[in-house]
């Protein structure tokens, strides 16, 4: 079995992130997550604490590790300075660099953000942009959401926008030798090579489940990871 | 004694936000979303405060919502902060403020994790040169554009043509404001009032003779949650964290909220669209939601800008209720025109909530 533990440990983020917890359950208490899924930092931090690898890979491989929102709550409570949810970053980063973020419902969704966000960033230098927010994909926006889409550009220079144009204001138009910057850090840091990591395992995995996958659109497993819920995700009521 | 050591441990949760020559960075959500926000924060700034503010349109996302999508990994993050610095750096400014809460956290993250870990702020270094040959200098100071409109409050409000108060009654308006997560819940002491006493917006608030309602899940997330949001199929997280704040604050009959993030007003504004159509329940008076604005719009709303010149009508939930009741005289037709007045025709309507 490959040490997980140690690959964990070179993720700064987990460094940082746990430091003897004590199990007080205090990041409990306070996550949302863990009041909405079937979901408890602490006992993910007991579980990595172990150094178990067998323990680290059925985790890798689980729903748990998706549930967190990253809004570091636990951060602020925890009384010894703890992180659970840096140690989430770490291990869905190992999650996703292993491929095993393709065996939990919850973990596919990756390839929804990748090419959603992903594909914003390096298409427009925006992690959303407007003409990608689709009011059908998007119900809860409401109607005002199909208004503002019909009439983006009248709206926009109304409101001192700058929407699609060259120079500052917002929504301009990225320069496009600033998006080439953008791109080669992308290169050079690691993000393409975990871009394509998340099609490589989502085109073998979709084509496990039998569903087809294109790459670039909105093809039938991206909509599955999309919008499947099996609804086993909650907290039991008490 | 007693108060003196008040003041000490208070010194504690202020923060030192500079003065002027501002470099301005762009909010990924915001400037989609409520554009109408980020241009008025500007024309208080220049208009209003005489500062100078630069904006390069050569500056890009943070990358923030992918990082925290756990789809951009630290190492290209870090990289494009350290490209952000150096368009700063590269335009002779040294203060930094970002529109948005979650690049604010980013910036924060990143210098503290360089300032404890200066291998890594070295490897930022090498990764940006080899990938744009560029090179930068860390912010001198680093605000978020809140903290900046918290600096100035006062003289904002002394030029002010509103305050927050019910023209009928003469009593201050009640006010839910909502700092967001990622200002202080990770780096408590960069953020004004820390995590405890959140104090940048009520500061603005009370400037402005408004009432802060202090109420139970007043520091709860609003529910964003990245994926939690994003992917279709999480949002019942999302809308579960709004539907608590909703509950909690209800009972204070709150007349409007105030927000910080750029995330925030959008979900706390169309998850109670969402849950009049799903449960026929509104949160506001009569059958109306809580209006829910930004800093900026409530800033320039104040000052006496037109309301849908600041984009007001980009929100779901009706503000002509609170126009009302502050005694702000708006235009009806205008709300549904383009910058030369002409009419754009009217959206549809909500099923369950008020709407004009």
């Amino acid at each position: 079995m490959e040490d997980y533990y140690k690959q964990l440990e070179s993720d700064i983020r987990f460094k940082e992130g746990i430091r003897a917890c004590i199990n007080c359950g205090t990041c409990t208490a306070i996550c949302p997550a863990a009041s909405f899924y079937d979901y408890d930092p602490k006992k993910i931090a007991t579980q990595v604490q172990t150094g178990d690898n067998s323990i680290i890979e059925a985790l890798l491989k689980s729903e748990t590790i998706w549930y967190c929102g990253e809004c570091m709550s636990c951060k602020t409570r925890c009384p010894r300075g703890n992180t659970p949810g840096l140690i989430i970053m770490a291990l869905r980063q190992l999650s996703i660099n292993t491929g095993f973020f393709v065996e939990s419902e919850k973990g596919r969704q990756q390839l929804a953000l990748k090419r959603a966000i992903g594909g914003n960033i390096l298409k427009y230098g925006y992690c959303l942009h407007i003409d990608t927010i689709d009011p059908e994909l998007h119900p809860e926006a409401g109607p005002i959401w199909k208004w503002i889409r019909k009439h983006t550009e009248k709206l926009f220079e109304r409101l001192g926008g700058n929407y699609g144009k060259d120079g500052p204001g917002a929504l301009r138009k990225i320069p496009e030798a600033d998006l080439d910057e953008l791109r080669q850090i992308f290169d050079n840091t690691g993000a393409t090579e975990r871009f394509e990591k998340i099609e490589k395992y989502s085109a073998a995995k979709a084509d496990k489940m039998g569903y087809k996958t294109s790459q670039t659109s909105l093809d039938p497993y991206f909509m599955m990871v999309f919008k499947h819920n099996s609804n086993t995700h909650y907290k039991k009521e008490v | 004694m007693i108060l003196e050591g008040k003041k000490k441990l208070w010194n504690d949760y202020q923060k030192e936000i500079a003065d002027d020559n501002y470099f301005y960075v762009r909010s990924c959500v915001r400037q989609n979303l409520f554009p109408g926000a980020e241009h008025t924060f500007l024309k208080i700034m220049r208009n209003e405060l005489k500062k100078d503010v630069f904006e390069d349109p050569k500056h890009t996302t943070c990358t923030g919502i992918g990082y925290h999508s756990d789809i951009v990994p630290l190492e290209t993050i870090m990289t494009v902060v350290a490209r952000q610095f150096s368009l700063m750096s590269e335009n002779g400014y040294s203060n930094f403020v970002p529109s948005c809460i979650t690049s604010f956290g980013i910036y924060t993250e990143i210098l503290e994790l360089w300032e404890h870990h200066p291998e890594m702020e070295e490897r930022a270094r090498e990764n940006l040169y080899k990938a744009t040959k560029r090179e930068f200098k860390a912010p001198a100071n680093l605000a978020h554009a809140s903290d900046v409109i918290f600096k100035f409050r006062n003289e904002i409000a002394r030029k002010s043509r509103f305050r927050l108060i019910d023209k009928s009654t003469g009593k201050p308006l009640k006010v839910v404001e909502h700092i967001g997560c990622h200002y202080s819940r990770m780096f408590p002491h960069k953020g004004l009032g820390g995590a405890e006493f959140p104090n940048v917006l009520t500061g603005l608030v009370e400037a402005f003779g408004g009432e802060i309602v202090d109420y139970p899940e007043r520091r709860a997330c609003c529910g964003f949650g990245f994926r939690q949001y994003l992917v279709q199929a999480n949002r019942g997280y999302s809308i579960s964290c709004s539907r608590k704040k909703f509950e909690s604050m209800a009972p204070y009959n709150p007349d409007l909220i105030i927000t910080n993030c750029p995330g925030c007003p959008y979900f706390l504004d169309r998850w109670q669209y969402t849950i009049s159509e799903m449960e026929g329940k509104t949160y506001g008076q009569n059958g109306h939601g809580i209006p829910v604005f930004t800093f900026e719009e409530l800033a320039g709303l104040m000052l006496g800008y037109n309301p849908w010149d600041i984009g007001l009508q980009m929100h779901q939930v009706a503000f002509e209720p609170l126009l009302d009741k502050i005694g702000i005289e708006y235009d009806a037709h205008d709300k549904y025109c383009d910058a030369d007045g002409n009419f754009l025709g009217k959206p549809e309507m909500p099923e369950m909530m008020k709407y004009y």
